[in-house]
């Protein structure tokens, strides 16, 4: 809020000093009409060049405090959209919008520059200083005063009525323009693909083609869109020549003075030009308008959970997980992702959720982590609704590797501590150890070597097992969470996920999202979710595997929840 | 840049500087009516002035819409003919360049750099330098001390503000640039990592290292933006004390109020197109260095030499020999193909598998030459590659590549691209090869892909490929990881059916699942760029290695 204030402090500046600015051109034009007819001696200049001067200084300032609104209103919006980052939740920040809100809350917001910087004083400016050069005129003049007046308002009348016939035709050239204007971007993409298929020089052919018709059609838009500015151009500069001969005749007939002339004609141009550098700075600010109502609209986005509870979550030992009668809508979609799931898991129990992709998996997984609260029905954790929870101290009885795993700029140590802050490098190297994670001694730097933007220098198989050692670097967790970990890997990763998922879970409650059978296997009971339901519920006769160490007599297929219909 | 170019180019400085100097003349043949008038000579003496006002005024609006027209044509043109060069300069088989997709976006932004270089810097300061050039001259007439102050103002203004805010600019982008991407790294960790974030409980620690990255960035913007500040002041001082300066020297020489009233008003006036300038010199770093970047693109060396003379294309039936091929991409250590040899003859099935990183996609690349071997040689027919155009080349041996692209047109269309001249039939036959017939119909030939097929899943899109690759139908078909990023049954189905369509075809499949792979001639397992086992399945499974280790984990992932 303090930072809000103090921005609101230097926009009011650079508004104030754009205006004063604005205002001291007529003293500027008083002076020089003087100095020029003779009626003030040359000493008048020395007023004239300290009315430069304070001008200057003006400009410098409101520069200045325009750069400080800026930054401060651009800080002050980031600073709201990333802490709503963290109130939406990760189960909101799915898809393509997850790109669009990190190219806003970077490039995006300088788009506001124009019409903080540009837009703002210029209104300012315009709503003030055309008053003050009116006046002026009425005082020293009143037929060029009364011209001025008739043809001032011409500016926006003429902007408007230009713009508004041409705003239809405008608006379908620019939707074409845009396709266009992909184009070239899409075939350069597209490039290996036409080399492969030997379509690579004759393209050539259809960029020129695309890029004429991109040319003429932009001008078309242009021809018309210029109009606007070539009325404005000519209401400005016809109404000079209005007010200059009538003027020159009334002092050839002796009716005008010349000092008065002078400043009538240094004066009527002032009048028009804020309008029209408001109108050519509306213009160029409307970016930073598109950015600021993508802004305002994540803000005000109302989609957000109520504030969360307090009560901590005091569980010892592998907690009881129960679903009842979960139904859980997302916004803007008809069919539920998941509908009427009732589902407990014993403490200690390992259960592989599986089913297509789509089905819902996911989805239950984020229930119990409290990234999502369902719509109907309640997710219990022995016996306590998550709703009345204090979800952080939940969530710290968890370990949870999700599906992508994300790796943060940041050495591998300080990735493996993530959830364990205070964690010293012995235990990260033990949690690493126990992930199967040894590819982290071969690294340049060990654990200290820093992880590529989003992992970019380990394969997917060592990201997933970085994921799982923060999961051991938890030791008191006794949860387990985790997201189809053996997705994309290939044969010999795949083996050193498993066998470390399988250490992990010993001793806690697991709820794994698996695809592939080696995964499942782990299992003690296999789940299948089918669009948002619960088809079946198989606790397993577990196979004798090499290295399988724990048997369990079968016990057969479980009581089917209400809604399995197959 | 030919010489019509040269002739538009032209036309858009004149109608700009046409529209300044109609502004100069407005303001100097107004200034002259009033002045002269003051002195009551007799009408007549006021008319051609009284005209030239209205002349001026009107030429002013017309001549500016002139320009603007002209000038963004020039620009569009400039632009069109710069991605037409950079277009061509990626036709040939490119190095690997770091940053992907992000770089491609962004050269296709460099392009439009051309534009504002034209529109935004050199067009104003062409027309800002006649227009000054005019008043200058005006001046000599009048008064030619005058002149001399005026040429001193509009250099500060036009000339040293210009290039000291360019300079400036240049400074802080370099110093800006590192901060702005640690933030949107900041930011990225936030939105794509949120979940680990949320789950690990580092939501706040992350929250408060992006605000401190925004902070700092913002406190170097703070300070960037007195350049600008001064900029302005700079330009303001110059104007009015020139001004100022020109009517003290009039007086001064007793030039009377006529000419010191129209030597004021056109310093005055000859200012305004100049002063607009110092912006345009901080839009120059952007641009320049945009440009350094296109022709540094430009300037790089294609991946492969082409040959002078190029050698006749082999014909069909193919066999390709590859002897002790040695690839070495630039700058690694280790080669990413070290001595590598295979055989194609007519028909014969050849698998490609091996760890990511094995240099299993590099043969491929070698095999369409789209690199070029440091040592050993392929053969075609007894015809080195290296003898042939690289086109040639790929007209004989290509297929399904690394991360196809779909294209934003219709189904038809990007299906098209493997066969212009393909009919419906041969469409509809390809697509029911690559068991893509029911997605086709239900979609239509006529769907608009959209945007990276993001109407297209992704088995579908591994699907279209291999269509493309079936209809293109090279007497060498290349397929590289089909079933890459698939779902496990989706993956399943798609291996099984190209098992199958290339029974009858000579191809080089490169994979990392070993399903099916029964059915293949030859298997060869590539490891650190060299072959480390090669035979039939059967054979490979039976003896320990690579081979054996991965069928057994696949096998136990599979039940």
């Amino acid at each position: 809020m303090r930072a809000e204030r103090s921005v609101r402090r230097h926009l009011t500046v650079t508004m104030v000093a754009a205006v004063l600015a604005g205002l001291l051109v007529l003293a500027q034009a008083e002076l020089l009409a003087g100095v020029l007819s003779g009626r003030f001696t040359a000493a008048a200049l020395g007023a004239l060049a300290a009315v430069v001067g304070v001008r200057a200084l003006l400009a410098w300032t409101q520069g200045v405090f325009a750069g400080r609104t800026a930054t401060g209103v651009k800080s002050a919006l980031r600073h709201r959209l990333l802490a709503r980052l963290g109130e939406l939740g990760p189960s909101r920040l799915t898809g393509h919008r997850s790109g669009e809100l990190v190219t806003l809350t970077g490039r995006g917001l300088d788009g506001l520059d124009a019409y903080l910087t540009g837009y703002l004083p210029s209104i300012a400016v315009a709503a003030v200083v055309p008053v003050a050069v009116l006046v002026r005129l009425f005082a020293a003049d009143l037929g060029s005063a009364v011209i001025v007046l008739i043809t001032l308002p011409l500016i926006p009348v003429f902007g408007a009525l230009v713009g508004m016939t041409t705003k239809a035709v405008t608006e379908r050239q620019f939707h074409a323009l845009s396709r266009l204007g992909g184009h070239f971007l899409d075939v350069v993409r597209g490039l290996p693909t036409l080399r492969a298929f030997g379509r690579a020089r004759y393209q050539a052919t259809v960029i020129r083609q695309v890029a004429d018709a991109h040319r003429s059609a932009t001008m078309r838009t242009l021809r018309v869109a210029f109009l606007s500015s070539l009325v404005l151009e000519l209401c400005a500069s016809l109404s000079l020549a209005l007010v200059a001969v009538p003027i020159g005749l009334r002092l050839l007939g002796g009716s005008l003075d010349l000092t008065t002339a002078l400043l009538v004609l240094l004066l009527a141009p002032e009048a028009y030009l804020p309008l029209r550098a408001m109108g050519t700075r509306f213009h160029a600010s409307m970016e930073g308008v598109a950015a600021a109502d993508a802004a305002f609209a994540v803000l005000d986005d109302a989609a957000g959970d109520p504030p969360g509870a307090t009560r901590p979550y005091a569980g010892h030992g592998a907690p009881e997980i129960r679903l009842e009668n979960v139904t859980v809508r997302y916004p803007g979609r008809d069919e539920a992702a998941l509908e009427n799931v009732t589902l407990t898991i014993a403490p200690g129990e390992r259960v592989a959720l599986v089913g297509e992709s789509g089905g819902g998996k996911s989805t239950l997984l984020h229930l119990v982590l409290g990234f999502l609260r369902p719509s109907e029905g309640r997710v219990l954790v022995d016996g306590a609704d998550l709703t009345e929870l204090d979800l952080d101290s939940w969530r710290a009885a968890l370990a949870y590797v999700p599906q992508r795993p994300h790796l943060f700029t940041t050495s591998v140590a300080d990735n493996i501590r993530l959830g364990a802050p205070g964690a010293t490098l012995e235990e990260v190297r033990r949690a690493a150890a126990a992930a199967h994670a040894d590819f982290v001694d071969g690294l340049p730097e060990g654990f200290d070597t820093v992880v590529g933007e989003r992992g970019a220098n380990l394969s997917a198989g060592q990201r997933q097992r970085v994921a799982l050692a923060r999961g051991f670097c938890r030791p008191g967790a006794t949860a387990l969470l985790l997201d189809e970990p053996t997705a994309r890997l290939d044969g010999r990763s795949e083996a050193a996920v498993v066998a470390a998922t399988a250490e992990l879970a010993r001793g806690r409650t697991a709820v794994i999202v698996a695809h592939r059978p080696a995964m499942i296997d782990l299992a003690d009971r296999i789940v299948r979710v089918h669009e948002g339901r619960v088809v079946s519920d198989t606790t397993r006769d577990r196979p004798a595997r090499p290295g399988g160490d724990d048997h369990r007599e079968p016990q057969g297929v479980a009581s089917l929840p209400e809604g399995s219909a197959r | 840049m030919n010489r019509r170019m040269g002739t538009r180019l032209a036309w858009a400085v004149l109608a700009g500087a046409a529209a300044d100097l109609a502004g100069l003349g407005l303001i100097a043949a107004a200034a002259w009516l009033i002045t002269r008038a003051a002195q009551q000579p007799s009408l007549a003496a006021l008319s051609v002035a009284i005209v030239a006002t209205r002349a001026f005024a009107t030429g002013k609006g017309v001549f500016r819409y002139a320009e603007r027209l002209t000038g963004h044509d020039v620009a569009l043109r400039a632009q069109a003919g710069t991605r037409e060069r950079l277009y061509e300069a990626l036709v040939p088989p490119q190095r690997p360049r770091h940053g992907g997709a992000d770089l491609l976006s962004r050269m296709v932004d460099d392009t439009e750099a051309v534009q504002d270089l034209l529109v935004r810097a050199l067009l104003p300061a062409a027309a800002a330098l006649l227009t000054g050039l005019a008043a200058v001259v005006i001046g000599l007439f009048v008064l030619p001390v005058t002149a001399l102050v005026l040429v001193a103002g509009l250099v500060v203004a036009g000339v040293l503000l210009p290039a000291a805010t360019a300079a400036a600019a240049r400074r802080w982008s370099a110093r800006i640039a590192p901060a702005r991407a640690a933030l949107a790294a900041r930011v990225a960790d936030l939105v794509h990592g949120s979940a680990d974030l949320a789950a690990y409980g580092a939501g706040e620690r992350a929250l408060s290292g992006a605000l401190a990255a925004d902070e700092s960035l913002a406190a170097l913007e703070r300070r960037q933006s007195r350049v600008h500040a001064a900029a302005l002041a700079v330009g303001t001082l110059a104007q009015g004390l020139t001004v100022a300066a020109i009517v003290l020297l009039a007086q001064g020489a007793g030039a009377g109020s006529v000419a010191t009233a129209v030597l004021a008003l056109t310093a005055l006036v000859s200012f305004e197109p100049v002063l607009p300038l110092a912006a345009a010199g901080e839009r120059m770093a952007g641009i320049t260095a945009a440009i350094r970047r296109l022709r540094e693109v430009r300037a790089a060396a294609p991946a492969v030499t082409e040959p002078a003379a190029p050698a006749p294309v082999p014909s069909a039936p193919l066999t390709v020999e590859v002897e002790g091929l040695v690839v070495r991409h630039p700058g690694a250590a280790r080669p990413a193909l070290d001595g590598v040899s295979l055989r194609l003859t007519p028909g014969r099935r050849v698998a490609i598998v091996g760890p990511s990183g094995a240099g299993k996609s590099t043969l491929l690349a070698a095999l369409m030459r789209l690199v070029e071997p440091e040592s050993g040689s392929v053969r075609v027919n007894g015809a080195d590659l290296r003898d042939l155009s690289g086109d040639d080349v790929r007209t004989l041996m290509t297929g399904l590549t690394q991360d196809p692209y779909i294209f934003r047109t219709t189904l038809r269309d990007n299906l098209r691209l493997a066969g212009p001249d393909a009919d419906d039939e041969r469409l509809t036959a390809a697509v029911r090869e690559a068991r893509l017939g029911p997605w086709v119909e239900r979609t239509g030939w006529d769907a608009e892909l959209g945007e990276d097929g993001r109407t297209v899943s992704g088995g579908q899109l591994q699907r279209l490929a291999l269509a493309r690759a079936l209809l293109y139908d090279p007497p060498v078909l290349l397929l590289d990881e089909p079933a890459e990023a698939l779902d496990e049954e989706t993956a399943d189905r798609l291996m099984a059916d190209l098992l199958d369509v290339i029974r009858e075809r000579t191809t080089v499949l490169v994979t990392h699942r070993l399903k099916g792979l029964e059915s293949v001639d030859e298997v060869v397992v590539l490891d650190e760029g060299r072959v480390v086992q090669r035979g039939r399945h059967d054979e490979l499974v039976a003896v320990p290695g690579y081979y054996r280790d991965l069928w057994e984990s696949e096998a136990l992932t599979r039940r």
